[in-house]
């Protein structure tokens, strides 16, 4: 089963290696991972997307503690959470199919960003779940290059302030 | 009035707070990028700085300092191979959790990643192999670092630490000023147990009916070993150590069932598939000694006390958990345990099983083997003596054979399993133990694989006796060809390519012996224990195709014990 890993590390010189140096020591599948700074300068957050069983995924937890830079860990999973992703997706079109990629973009509420004579780029935003449906949806009319941003995660609610208590000062 | 504040260069602040973390010993080798600080070195009279002859050398002699002794065992080398020389020694601490600071010199900071001369990533490649690393980017950091590695290195499950040194760090200056204390807040092991888990511990001791202690280097590392011996005593309770928990309970000890796992004793093996209350103290579950896991122990309701929260359910799930420094928690433990289990048939179940099937070997052909030595060495020395074991078939034999009376005496590359770890860890703890005699065994095989620190050894007149098992064979490998790989003795036979070993420790200087027949043995043992002001070497010629039994096969359930030699051909 799929978890969702938030992960905050210190904003270090190698606090991220230490991290995929980890999963790829330990044979942990990584799915996504996703950095960047939180609203704290000197801490950054990680959002890691990975798959194992239960006692494969409490060795995932663990393990990211352990390390020194790791401030806190959280598994995602059976909390109340918001996730997205964000995709950037170069399409072939021809005449007849600009209108009908146009439709697709719009139900899935992305953007058309760039275009030329051959190819439009589309920027779409949403759960995981949203882009893998996007993306079939545009295959048929040729993906050139897509990029994918991996998730990131927050939980619902008080969060922000605990967060702030624990590590602002110091 | 305002205190001045010293202005220093980074390489006396380097010195300054090894100064000030007591550190009397270091293990090093000069090199371009710690040439400043070698220079200062040069008139610093307060630190003993040991030369070795190759960089791993000084990475075993710091483990083996720090496991004689507790304390933080230093190394100093330079850039690029003297940094990738110790990783080894580094990935070693690591496995067996030795608390040892390794100082790397590094390129300048400006010719980081140019492929300068000497340049290694030693961050990038210890980050796996090290409990945590520094790469020290600005003189104002380095004090804090250093205080920040010798913290984490030596507190919680303690292990190796590196701080790699840019060379213009060295030479830069600053106000120096030594944190009194350390802040890491990713950092906070759990140190005391939780009470109630304790308690619950507690409670299924008294009621159980076949307790089993299966103890492991956790208890020396936290200084547990009376506490142990308390809770063992007063509840009248089995001991089975793991080979790293050897010399935390005295092997003596009627309550000691010596080793469990794959070449673990007998009645320790059935002790662990028989019991009803298994409680592990500062072991992790090895498969050197669960064997089949899922097969480990299946009648046993699981405690498991240890430091390190992934240790918990990692290989093996257990029912109570307690993460916490295991001298404490066994101290709680005494306290909390009101009355004595009764356990007098299962006590007779053990000694039925200790009858049944002694450790024994062959003594009556006139062969000499490796089991009677250290018989006599465990009774010459009264299991008082630090024995430092190398890799393979000597290492079981020491582990069986030789009852170690102490705590932080058997000194063994356990996890990690790394040959020519004897010679430069035995050199090491006698650097730090002068009380006690410090004998370093290897076989031929291991003897060769850091055979240059025996120089060391003279040049500071080290009193290590170096025993060499000499079965001109890799012994433990040459084993597993006849039982597992159709007797193809695939280039584990040393005979014709060994030196002569005598030879060889007279051409480093040191007075050394040989022995072929058990009438020698007394007599050479006697020779060299009585030594102590300089090293001396003694080879004994062993039978060649000696095996080491009981043996768990790999992967095989601990019920699954070969006993003795099976194969009809080869019946000893």
């Amino acid at each position: 089963m799929k978890h969702t890993i938030t992960v905050l590390v210190e904003n270090k010189f190698g606090a991220f290696d230490r991290v995929a140096t980890m999963f790829s020591g330990k044979g942990f599948n990584i799915h996504s991972i996703s950095i960047g700074e939180t609203e704290i300068s000197e801490i950054s957050r990680m959002t890691i997307v990975t798959e194992g069983d239960d006692k494969i995924m409490d060795q995932v937890v663990k393990q990211l503690n352990r390390l020194i830079d790791t401030l806190k860990v959280v598994d995602l999973t059976g909390i109340n959470h918001i996730k997205r992703e964000l995709a950037l997706i170069t399409v072939n079109y021809q005449k007849g199919s600009m209108e009908e990629i146009k439709n697709i973009s719009d139900i899935f509420r992305g953007k058309i960003v760039d275009i030329n004579n051959k190819t439009m780029m589309l920027e779409i935003t949403g759960p995981p779940e949203k882009i893998d449906a996007a993306v079939n949806v545009l295959a048929p009319f040729g993906i050139k290059e897509m990029a994918r941003s991996g998730s990131v995660a927050l939980r619902r609610g008080e969060q922000i302030k605990a967060l702030k208590k624990e590590y602002i000062t110091n | 009035m305002k205190e001045t504040k010293l202005i220093l260069s980074g390489a006396d602040i380097f010195f300054e707070c090894l100064k000030r973390e007591g550190v009397e010993v270091i293990f090093g080798y000069p090199g371009g990028a710690v040439l400043k600080i070698y220079e200062k070195l040069y008139d610093i009279d307060w630190l003993n700085h040991v030369l070795v002859r190759h960089e791993q050398g000084a990475a075993h002699m710091a483990e083996g300092y720090a496991k004689a002794t507790g304390k933080v065992g230093v190394v100093l080398v330079t850039s690029g191979p003297g940094a990738t020389n110790t990783v080894t020694g580094i990935a070693d601490a690591y496995m067996d959790s030795v608390p040892i600071v390794v100082f790397t010199g590094q390129v300048p900071s400006h010719l980081i990643g140019n492929d300068a001369f000497q340049e290694a990533d030693i961050v990038g490649i210890t980050r796996p192999i090290t409990k945590h690393n520094f790469l020290v980017r600005d003189v104002k950091e380095l004090a804090s670092t250093i205080k920040k590695a010798f913290f984490i290195a030596s507190t919680g499950r303690p292990g190796p630490v590196v701080v790699d040194i840019p060379k213009d760090v060295v030479l830069a200056e600053c106000e120096f000023e030594y944190p009194e204390e350390v802040f890491i807040r990713g950092y906070k092991p759990t140190f005391k147990g939780h009470h109630n888990q304790i308690k619950k511990a507690a409670e299924l001791i008294q009621d159980a009916k076949k307790p089993l202690l299966y103890v492991g280097g956790g208890v020396i590392m936290s200084g547990g070993s009376k506490e142990l011996e308390l809770l063992a005593k007063e509840n009248n309770l089995p001991v089975a150590m793991t080979l790293q928990g050897l010399g935390a309970f005295p092997g003596t000890d009627t309550l000691s069932l010596g080793m469990l796992g794959m070449h673990g004793t007998y009645w320790a093996n059935q002790a662990i598939n028989n019991c009803d209350l298994l409680v592990s103290l500062g072991a992790r579950f090895d498969d050197r000694v669960t064997g089949k896991t899922d097969t480990f122990a299946t009648k046993a309701y699981k405690i498991h006390v240890d430091i390190d929260p992934t240790c918990i359910d990692k290989n093996v799930v257990v029912d109570l958990p307690i993460v916490g420094d295991v001298k404490h928690v066994i101290a709680e433990l005494v306290t909390e345990i009101t009355k004595k289990p009764q356990i007098d048939k299962w006590w007779e179940q053990i000694n039925q099983w200790r009858a049944e099937c002694p450790l024994s070997y062959e003594k009556d052909d006139g062969k000499l083997r490796t089991e009677y030595i250290i018989e006599k060495l465990s009774e010459k020395t009264n299991g008082n003596a630090i024995i430092v074991s190398d890799v393979g078939q000597h290492q079981m034999w020491i582990a069986q054979y030789y009852k170690y009376n102490h705590p932080r005496s058997n000194l063994t590359s356990g996890g990690l399993g790394t040959m020519g770890f004897s010679v430069p860890a035995s050199i090491g703890a006698a650097f730090g133990m002068k009380d006690r005699p410090v004998i370093s065994i290897s076989g031929d095989g291991g003897f060769q694989m850091n055979i240059q620190e025996l120089i060391t050894a003279k040049a500071y007149n080290v009193p290590v006796k170096f025993i060499i098992i000499n079965n001109s064979f890799l012994g433990m490998v040459r084993q597993w060809q006849e039982l597992f790989h159709k007797e193809k003795y695939s280039f584990t036979d040393l005979s014709k390519g060994n030196p002569d070993f005598v030879k060889v420790g007279e051409a480093f200087g040191i007075e050394s012996y040989s022995a072929e027949s058990p009438a020698e043995v007394d007599d050479l043992l006697n020779k060299i224990l009585i030594v102590n002001d300089r090293p001396v070497l003694a080879e004994f010629r062993v039978e060649k195709e000696d095996l080491v039994f009981p043996m768990v096969p790999s992967g095989k359930s601990i019920s699954e014990m070969l006993i003795k030699r099976l194969n009809p051909n080869r019946m000893v």
